[in-house]
């Protein structure tokens, strides 16, 4: 879907970007990662023209991206900002309909996508879409944003840093909302942040990057259970690596079928990490497992937990 | 600070004249005080008076606060007609050429009371368009007293009596005067503060050459376009024949334009200035092309800034104007200047009243949009 080629990119005499080559395929949820100044932005607004590439090739559905005009290529992307960044003299709905406004969607349509939008985030919209962006809290203002970003349908959403400003629990919500957008939608993320957790949690694969190179790419576990290097095990975390492994592995990955378990039973959909916290506050070693309709399955151990089957 | 309000007043109601009775129009009349003017059904006048020294001394409640409002604004009304009906009976029984001419206690009660009534209304909890509401309501039954010949016997519409085509002509020429400055003003100012909210390089030396023009004393700003103009005139004949020169209508429209440009710049770059970064870079992001982002979003954003610029700038203009009469440019200025030259009082008022009343109006309707506008967002 969009493929850079020994992309590079200069600001005054910092290189910013130093010949990165990524290939974001159709539905995958790309998370550009790193500390700052490491030009993981500037990759992102390289994609939709904000920043222009010095040189390499930068495609988008095969072509060459400056053939396209720029505002055509940024239709065609959503874009999501820290800051959010709506019209503060327009209200929500008018917030949301600036591109199919641009795009010139008859009236009803662009109401009826309006709507849509705002149950899809969670907002109601009876309430929320005469209001002025200074009438929200700031994690509706982000709901809002995504929403905007959204309105046109685009090919691509690209997310630079989007829940960064809000509290810990209104960034959880928004992470799970947004993670079940992508699996509903299938539609093609690339998300830019500094927060491991974030990336582990949402990418389909991650991308570490460093001084505007590419340090190393792959999935999630890829990242945790291979690092490349010093850098990538110091970057996600060096002592808690073994505890974000189990964050990203169910319960349903390592439970013992047909054997019977003790006390209050957990949910197979649990995270390891989860389970492992139950383990220990529940001072036991074995824990019954249920499934979604509450049936019976199986039983953890305590010991499995260490145990790899890769 | 309504206390001492009412200190002031009492001193001016008390120690200076209400009106003042001149053998003729250029001398010096003798005091009257408001105290010998209030005997027979005048006495009514007490009425609104007392309400409004009780309310002031009373705990501020809202229906206090309306009362002193309601009491100010009846009483202001009341105090025009006092001093219309006092020069009525005097110029029945004093001679012909004698004046009747408003004195100092008459304005300082004016301005005092008036502050009043705007504090009342705003401790009420009644915005700046109630503040309009009442001020044109006041205005509105001057008016009607002026209409009904009420105020015909004061020097200072005798003045207007005698000059009324004068004062026609002037008052066109002045409102004249400053549409022909506000036109290019805001045809160089507005692009001018946008292309100076562009270039960071350009920005401090054009402010600075802006602030110094403010600097430059009015007439001598129209001294220093005589010269260059009355040679413009002399080269270019038909330029001459359209009416530039030296002195006149293009001298006054060019050097107010040059104040003007100031606040309108400024307003307006100071406006761009503070549409937030993240707006412009969603903006941009989500495919609105510069022309876009400038109309839609740029532009909204700014206009209030920019219509306080136009106030100022408005405001500012009716009040030079006056000065420009000095450079055979005409308007209300050629009024005034012509009393102070005769030392006649009231025919320098006749200039100055409406000048004042023009600013306070123009002021008022722009505050009046700026909150419309405001209430949109």
């Amino acid at each position: 879907m969009i493929e850079l080629q020994h992309v590079s990119k200069a600001f005054g005499r910092t290189k910013a970007i130093d010949d990165l080559s990524l290939t974001v395929r159709k539905g995958e949820f790309i998370v550009l990662i790193g500390s700052s100044g490491c030009g993981k932005s500037t990759t992102l607004k390289m994609m939709n023209r904000l920043v222009e590439h010095d040189s390499g090739r930068i495609l988008f559905e095969g072509q060459e991206i400056r053939g396209f005009k720029p505002e055509d290529i940024r239709r065609r992307m959503g874009y999501v900002i820290q800051s959010v960044g709506l019209f503060p003299h327009w209200t929500v709905e008018r917030n949301i309909a600036t591109v199919p406004e641009l795009l010139q969607w008859p009236g009803p349509r662009i109401r009826d996508r309006v709507t849509e939008l705002l149950q899809l985030l969670d907002l109601d919209p009876a309430l929320v879409r005469g209001r002025y962006p200074h009438q929200l809290s700031g994690g509706q203002q982000q709901r809002v944003g995504v929403a905007r970003a959204l309105a046109s349908d685009p090919e691509v959403l690209l997310m630079d840093e989007p829940f960064g400003a809000l509290d810990p629990l209104t960034r959880l919500a928004l992470q799970k909302e947004l993670a079940r957008i992508h699996i509903a939608s299938g539609k093609t993320i690339v998300l830019v942040t500094h927060d491991i957790d974030e990336a582990l949690r949402l990418a389909t694969r991650v991308v570490l990057l460093d001084h505007g190179r590419m340090v190393q790419s792959g999935t999630p576990l890829q990242i945790l259970a291979h690092p490349a290097n010093e850098f990538v095990t110091d970057f996600v975390g060096r002592s808690e690596i073994g505890i974000k492994l189990l964050g990203l592995q169910t319960v349903a990955s390592r439970v013992r079928r047909n054997e019977p378990g003790e006390g209050a039973p957990v949910a197979e959909t649990l995270t390891l990490r989860e389970a492992l916290s139950v383990f220990v506050t529940r001072e036991v070693e074995r824990l019954a497992v249920v499934d979604g309709d509450g049936h019976a399955i199986g039983c953890l151990h305590l010991g499995d937990l260490v145990k790899s089957d890769e | 600070m309504l206390g001492t309000l009412v200190v002031i007043a009492a001193a001016a109601a008390f120690g200076m004249a209400f009106v003042a009775l001149a053998p003729n129009r250029l001398v010096q009349g003798t005091g009257i005080g408001l105290s010998d003017l209030i005997h027979g059904w005048r006495g009514v006048i007490v009425v609104p008076m007392l309400l409004l020294c009780i309310g002031i001394f009373m705990r501020p409640t809202c229906r206090t606060n309306l009362m002193i409002a309601l009491a100010g604004s009846l009483l202001l009304v009341a105090l025009v007609w006092l001093a219309g009906d006092e020069a009525t009976r005097l110029s029945a029984v004093a001679p012909k050429l004698s004046r009747v001419s408003l004195g100092g206690a008459f304005w300082v009660l004016l301005v005092v009371i008036w502050l009043a009534v705007v504090d009342a209304l705003q401790r009420a909890g009644l915005g700046a368009m109630w503040r309009v509401v009442v001020g044109a309501a006041v205005v509105a039954l001057v008016t009607g007293l002026v209409a009904w010949g009420e105020l015909d016997q004061l020097s200072l519409l005798k003045e207007y009596a005698n000059r009324q085509e004068v004062f026609h002509t002037a008052l066109l020429r002045h409102v004249q005067i400053v549409g022909a400055t506000l036109v290019p003003t805001l045809l160089i100012g507005v692009p001018l503060g946008w292309a100076l909210f562009r270039s960071e390089r350009f920005a401090p030396v054009a402010f600075a050459f802006l602030n110094m023009i403010q600097t430059v004393p009015s007439i001598a700003l129209f001294g220093l376009l005589i010269a260059p103009l009355a040679l413009l005139a002399a080269t270019v004949p038909w330029l001459g024949q359209m009416g530039v020169g030296g002195i006149g209508l293009a001298p006054a429209i060019i050097a107010l334009t040059l104040y003007a440009l100031l606040p309108i710049v400024r307003s307006t770059a100071v406006g761009l200035g503070q549409v937030p970064r993240p707006v412009i870079e969603a903006a941009a992001g989500m495919g609105l092309t510069p022309r876009q982002i400038f109309w839609k979003v740029q532009a909204p954003i700014a206009l209030p800034l920019l219509l306080s610029g136009i106030r100022i700038t408005t405001v500012q203009a009716i009040g030079l104007t006056v000065v420009a009469a000095l450079i055979g440019a005409g308007g209300l200025g050629s009024i005034m200047f012509q009393g102070l030259l005769s030392s006649a009082l009231d025919l320098v008022l006749l200039g100055v009243l409406p000048v004042v009343a023009m600013a306070i109006m123009v002021d008022a309707v722009f505050r009046f949009m700026t909150l419309m506008l405001g209430r949109s967002h």
